[in-house]
This record gives structure tokens, C-alpha cells and sequence, in this order.
């Protein structure tokens, strides 16, 4: 089963190298990795997508836990909000696939924030599912390039990844 | 001060005495701190040796041990020791140089990513980037190697930073948000345990190396309930060897009894051990009747990753069972207990008699000579699962061996480390002949400091484990195992390091070596010869469950009794 994992670190030097050299190790299956800063100074945000049954995922919240930059880890199975934006070059050749093309960006509410003579770059920020459905929309006109950042996540209501929640370190 | 002396004076201020390690180019502003220092420096010949020996010392004490190796290839000669002190929990903090940070990621002289070859095989790790950081770091190396599940961590300190200006602080706060280890075992899991226990007919009580702390209430605790004890490889001497509720070591080559009592468990307490596969054969195949399993361990991550787990409690071993103590109650377990009595009966650890010098008699006479009072420390294979079987260690932190990484070569450096931390006790190393030709050039360690430490080379001229398998599951193909063709002659080659050499051949020269060794002033290098086609049994195959277990050598099975 798909997770979605939000892990709030320390931002120190290769703290990232930790998780991912983590996830080589123990075999775990990463989907995705996305990192960023937050707004408290020292601390990034990591989301990973990890698939696995029940065991793995356990196990992927405690070795994780076992980091010691590592200061809290949630896995998003409770009301959220996921997104992921997407960059996606596609070709077109004529006015008649121009508007084809422009028909599917509004469908999905995406924006066009590049306009070539033979192609066109389009913007979409949505939940994994959308991304996929879009660039499967746009594949018959010819896709030149893909960019995805992987997704993001957050849980809904008043929850909140706080620094001294984290449990049962070692 | 500079940045090498402020590393020295946090080191002191942690409390640190001896510090193993081996000079070079990046580390030496620290060294030649040292030079003005009361920490003492142990040199070995080989940075290996060095993390070895200050794993042992770790081990043998319950201090942090300490290793100390320049940039490059000597820190990389300490990722075997560095691994084998994670996968066995020994609190370790090693401390390299690197080339200056200016220089770091341009392939200087003896530069490796020493910070990223070391992350998976330590707790933590650390590149000190700011001289002033020093204090910090060391506090918090200490701090995370010795608490929680301990392990090892490595503090990478580039030459500049060495040789830099310190001007901060030693009164510094630890720094860690993210690590709380959980101590206290939760109450009313506690409460859970102790209810299922008594409601057991068949309870076990399994301990690991992470009980070795806690032997004293683990004695306390089972005697009030009367549980037998199991204890892995790592928990040998957690609970006395001669204890009539011990049952032995359980796993590929436990005791029957052990094995037994594990197949046939209901209920089974597990304290401080991470059921490696070496313990639990098949996994699917292992414990089948115990619908309970209560499994303490200070790492939560160790509890449910390998078998299932009905109440889990996280702690220290020591708190855990404290608190345990205060519920428990003496158990009926008579009828348990005389099926126990039968398998342990029936089926004692034994070898068959042969012509030639044994090395199952050998360790056996050394256990009576001794009274089982010494520091055994063993290299791997056939010789260490001999000694776990047939010198059955009485006190804790008294068995030192490499448990989960399975490190050839720990012997002769474990037996250095053990004899620094505990110099009035009798050490004794249990070696393979291709075990200590791992590390044999700690010898000159040895002499340097003229460390009496009697080592025991079990002679079979193979690498003996290797050939068993071959033997049992290889069809005999004895594929690259011989080496009595090329053996050096192990007297004369301690001889030339200045330590006495002896040579036993004869079975009925045994007791005289072994009183000859006993009894010498000072180091010994010992070589028994000893019977080549031995095997270790009971055994359990790889993969394979308690029923699966081999007693005797098939071939020889008609000539034991029914």
C-alpha cells in the first residue's frame, strides 16, 4: 500500500544522505523524496512515498525514528492534504493541437509558463492521481519532457509536526 | 589552546583513560597533544586492532571504549570493527583525522569520505566543521554511544580544525531534540507480562546482550519465579553458567534442552536480544506454540521486526526488570520443569572421544583449571561456538566475542581491550588457527605493554566451520579451507615477538599445557593441535527450526547411544 510520510529533521549536513542511504539498506521502497525548509530556522520538512505492506511501514517509521536528526515522523493515514506539482513540455506542431492542448491545460486547471514555437510548458499542482491522469492526457500529443517534484503532504484541522512529539527514540 | 588539546581536555572530561590508536598525517596535531596528556595511549600495529580492542574494553567494562586513526586508509581499517560494534550494541567513539577542510572533495593524499562510508555501520556520526564545536561534539559522541541501545559513533575533525584556535566553551548543553531513549518499560505492559507468565505452563525467559547490565535483578527475578533461562551468544554470563535454572545457549548450535524449551514454549519473556537468525532458525518455523511473546528491548525498532510480538516493551532491561520484580511471583512449573530436567539430561553438551587432542577437551580443561574464572574472548567459528558451549562463564561481561557481524580476527585485539579494562582478571583467547591470522600482529601490542593475556590457538589446520558445512551440506567438497600446508609454526612465531610459545599435541600432554599456561608469568601463545574432521552439535541448519536439529555428526550417529 502507498504511504505518504512527513519527517521533520534536523537540517544538518547530509541529514538527508542518512534517510535515503537508510532506505538502500534496509530495502525499502522509496516512491518519492521531497525537502525544503521551514519556518522555524534549523529544521526541513521531508516527505517520502514509501509503499509496503503493514510490517515494512512499521518498521520504516522506527529505523527512521532511530535517527537522531531526525525529530518526528507522521504517516499521513489520517485526514490530509497531498500535492505534488509537475512540469510537463509537450510538442505542438499546429494551431489545431494547440488547442487540443489548451483544452486539456483548463480541464485541469494548469497554467502555461512557457510558450515556444514548437512547444509548450505546462504547470500542474494536484495529488499524485491528477498528475498521472495529465500526463497521460497529454501523451498522445507528444511529450518532450517531464519534471515532478514528488508529493508533499499535511495533515488537515489543527495536527501539527511538533518538534517534541517524537516517541521512543534510541 | 588549539582545536587538538581542546579535543584532549573534552575526552578528560569524559572520563576517558585509555584511548587505542594507531598515528598518521591528518591526526597527528592531536597526537602530538597526546604527547602532553594523561589520557594513556594504547598503540596497536593496526587501526583494526585498535576498534577491536577498544570494543572489548567497552565490553569488559561498561565504559565507552575509545580509537583514534588517521584520515583514509586508517579510518577505513576501522569500518570491520566499527560494524561489528553496531550489529553487537558496544558503545565505541572513534575519532579520525581528515585532510584539511579545504581540501576535502578534491581526492587529496589519504582522503576518503570517511563521515559516508561509516553512516550505516554507526549510530552517528560526526564531521566537525568549527573548532569551537569540539566540546559539543565529544559530549554528545559520549552521550549517544553509551545511552539508549549503545553503539558506536565516529567524529571525523579535518587537520585545520585540529590546529585551529579554540576559543569556546567545555560547559556546554547536549544538543539532541530527536533523541529521548525510552527507559522506563510502560507500566501497564509490565502488568500484562507478569499476568501472562503466571498464567504460563510453559515459560521461558530468553536474555541478551542487552541484559548484561542487568544481571542482578535478572538473578533475583528468576529465582523468584522460578523461569528457566535461556541466554543467547551475547548473553552468556548474563546469568550464571552453573545456575540450575540455566538452560544454555539456544540457536544453530545451542543445547537440546534450550531448543527445546523454545519449540515447546507458550509463553516466552525475551530481554534485550533482536532474535537474530543464528537464534531462530526459520522463522515461520520458530516458537509455534508460544501464543505470547513479550519482548523487552530498549529499541523499538527491534521489537516486531522479526517475530511477532504480543506485548512489547520498550526499556532498559535493568529499570524493566526492577519493576518486574515488584509483581512477580514464585510459578508452578514442576511438570515444566521435569520435562526440562529430561532433555537436559538426555541430551548434555558432549563430544564423542577420539585419538587425537580435541578441542572440545582442551577448553573443557582450561574451564576446570580456572574454575570458569576468567575473560574469555574468541576469534569465529568452530573454536568460538566450543567456547560459548564448554566454558560456560559465570559472571557478566566475562564471554567477549563477535556476535552479530561474526568478525574473524577479534580474538587476539578483544583479549587486549578486555585485559586494559579489567587487568586483575585471568584473560584467556580461544582462537582459530585462521581466526588469529587475522589480527596477529597485535602481538607487538602485547609485548609493548607487556599485557598478560594467554591465547589459545585450537589447531585443526582449517578453517574449521567453513569445512564442517562442506562436510554436512557441500558433498565433502572441501573448497579452499586447508591450511596446515602453509600455517606458520605458532610457538616459534611468538617466540619471535619475545612471548612465550607452547606447543600440545598429545592428548596426554593436555593438562600440563594447560597448567604450563596457567601458570606462566606473563603472556603465552599456546598451539593445541587438534583433531581436524571435528564438528559443532548440536546443530541446527541454516534456515531450518528446532526439529531440524542435528545432534551428532550423521555419519557417526549408530555409535552413540538410542
Amino acid at each position: 500500500m502507498r504511504h505518504v510520510i512527513s519527517v521533520l529533521v534536523q537540517d544538518h549536513p547530509r541529514v538527508l544522505n542518512r534517510i535515503t542511504s537508510l532506505f538502500a539498506r534496509r530495502g525499502f521502497n522509496l516512491e518519492s523524496l521531497a525537502v525544503g525548509t521551514t519556518h522555524v530556522p534549523g529544521l526541513s520538512r521531508i516527505s517520502l512515498v514509501v509503499s509496503g505492506d503493514d510490517h515494512t511501514l512499521e518498521q520504516v517509521e522506527k529505523q527512521l525514528n532511530r535517527l537522531i536528526e531526525v525529530l518526528k515522523v507522521t504517516d499521513h493515514s489520517e485526514p490530509h492534504v497531498e500535492r505534488e506539482l509537475c512540469l510537463v513540455k509537450v510538442h505542438v506542431a499546429g494551431v489545431e493541437e494547440r488547442l487540443a492542448v489548451k483544452d486539456i491545460q483548463e480541464a485541469f486547471r494548469a497554467r502555461v509558463v512557457d510558450v515556444a514555437q514548437q512547444s509548450l510548458i505546462l504547470e500542474l499542482t494536484g495529488d499524485s492521481k491528477k498528475v498521472d491522469s495529465f500526463i497521460e492526457a497529454l501523451r498522445p500529443y507528444g511529450i518532450l519532457e517531464v519534471m515532478r517534484t514528488g508529493a508533499v503532504a499535511m495533515s488537515r484541522g489543527e495536527r501539527t509536526l511538533k518538534v517534541r512529539e517524537k516517541r521512543e527514540a534510541v | 589552546m588549539k582545536g587538538a588539546e581542546a579535543l584532549l581536555k573534552a575526552l578528560e572530561r569524559e572520563g576517558v583513560e585509555v584511548i587505542f590508536g594507531h598515528p598518521g598525517g591528518a591526526i597527528m596535531p592531536t597526537y602530538d597533544a597526546l604527547y602532553d596528556s594523561n589520557i594513556r595511549h594504547i598503540l596497536v600495529r593496526h587501526e583494526q586492532g585498535g576498534v577491536h580492542a577498544a570494543t572489548a574494553y567497552a565490553r569488559a567494562s561498561g565504559r565507552v571504549g575509545v580509537v583514534m586513526a588517521t584520515s583514509g586508509p586508517g579510518a577505513l581499517n576501522l569500518v570491520t570493527g566499527l560494524a561489528d560494534a553496531y550489529m553487537d550494541s558496544t558503545p565505541v567513539v572513534a575519532i579520525t583525522g581528515n585532510v584539511p577542510r579545504a581540501l576535502i572533495g578534491t581526492d587529496a593524499f589519504q582522503e576518503a569520505d570517511v563521515t559516508g562510508v561509516t553512516m550505516p555501520i554507526t549510530k552517528h556520526n560526526y564531521l566537525v566543521q568549527d573548532v569551537n564545536e569540539i566540546p559539543r561534539v565529544v559530549k554528545e559522541a559520549f552521550h549517544i554511544a553509551a545511552t539508549g541501545r549503545p553503539g558506536p559513533v565516529l567524529i571525523d575533525i579535518p587537520k585545520d580544525v585540529q590546529l585551529a584556535e579554540f576559543t569556546g566553551d567545555f560547559e556546554v548543553a547536549l544538543d539532541l531534540p530527536g533523541y529521548k531513549p525510552t527507559t522506563k518499560g510502560h507500566p501497564k505492559q509490565i502488568e500484562r507480562a507478569l499476568d501472562a507468565l503466571e498464567k504460563a505452563e510453559r515459560p521461558i525467559l530468553m536474555v541478551g546482550g542487552g541484559a548484561q547490565h542487568a544481571h542482578g535483578e535478572l538473578l533475583t527475578f528468576a529465582e523468584k519465579t522460578g523461569l528457566p533461562v535461556i541466554t543467547t551468544l551475547m548473553g552468556l554470563g548474563a546469568f550464571p553458567g552453573n545456575h540450575p535454572l540455566w538452560l544454555g545457549m539456544p540457536g544453530m548450535h545451542g543445547t537440546v534442552a534450550a531448543n527445546r524449551a523454545i519449540h515447546h514454549a507458550d509463553v516466552i519473556l525475551a530481554i534485550g536480544l533482536r532474535f537474530d537468525d543464528r537464534v531462530t532458525g526459520k522463522v515461520s518455523r520458530f516458537a509455534p506454540h508460544a501464543h505470547t511473546i513479550i519482548h523487552v528491548d530498549i529499541d523499538p525498532a527491534e521489537i516486531g521486526k522479526v517475530v511477532r510480538t504480543h506485548i512489547p516493551i520498550v526499556g532498559d532491561a535493568r529499570l524493566v526488570l526492577k519493576e518486574m520484580l515488584k509483581g512477580a511471583k514464585p510459578l508452578r512449573l514442576a511438570g515444566w520443569w521435569r520435562e526440562l530436567e529430561e532433555w537436559r539430561t538426555r541430551y548434555p553438551l558432549r563430544w564423542k572421544p577420539k585419538p587425537h587432542l580435541q578441542s572440545q577437551e582442551v577448553i573443557r580443561a582450561f574451564f576446570e583449571a580456572t574454575g570458569g574464572n576468567a575473560i574469555v574472548t574468541t576469534g569465529v567459528g568452530q573454536h568460538q561456538m566450543f567456547a560459548a558451549q564448554f566454558f560456560p562463564v559465570t559472571r557478566p561481561r566475562s564471554f567477549i566475542t563477535s556476535g552479530g557481524l561474526g568478525t574473524m580476527g577479534v580474538g587476539l585485539p578483544f583479549a587486549i581491550g578486555a585485559k586494559l579494562a579489567r587487568p586483575e582478571e585471568l584473560v584467556i583467547d580461544f582462537d582459530g588457527d585462521g581466526s588469529f591470522q587475522m589480527t596477529l600482529q597485535e602481538l607487538a601490542t602485547v609485548v609493548k605493554y607487556g599485557l598478560d593475556v594467554k591465547v589459545v590457538i585450537l589447531n585443526n589446520g582449517y578453517l574449521g566451520m567453513v569445512r564442517q558445512w562442506q562436510d554436512l551440506f557441500h558433498a565433502k567438497r572441501y573448497s579452499e579451507v586447508y591450511l596446515a600446508d602453509s600455517n606458520p609454526d605458532f610457538a616459534r612465531l611468538a617466540e619471535a615477538y619475545g612471548i612465550r610459545g607452547i606447543r600440545v599435541e598429545r592428548k596426554e600432554d593436555l593438562r600440563k599445557g594447560v597448567e604450563a599456561v596457567l601458570n606462566a608469568d606473563g603472556p603465552v601463545v599456546a598451539e593445541f593441535k587438534v583433531y581436524h574432521e571435528e564438528g559443532v552439535f548440536p546443530m541446527i541448519p541454516a534456515g531450518g527450526a528446532a526439529e531440524d536439529m542435528i545432534i551428532e555428526h550423521p555419519e557417526e550417529k549408530e555409535e552413540v547411544e538410542a
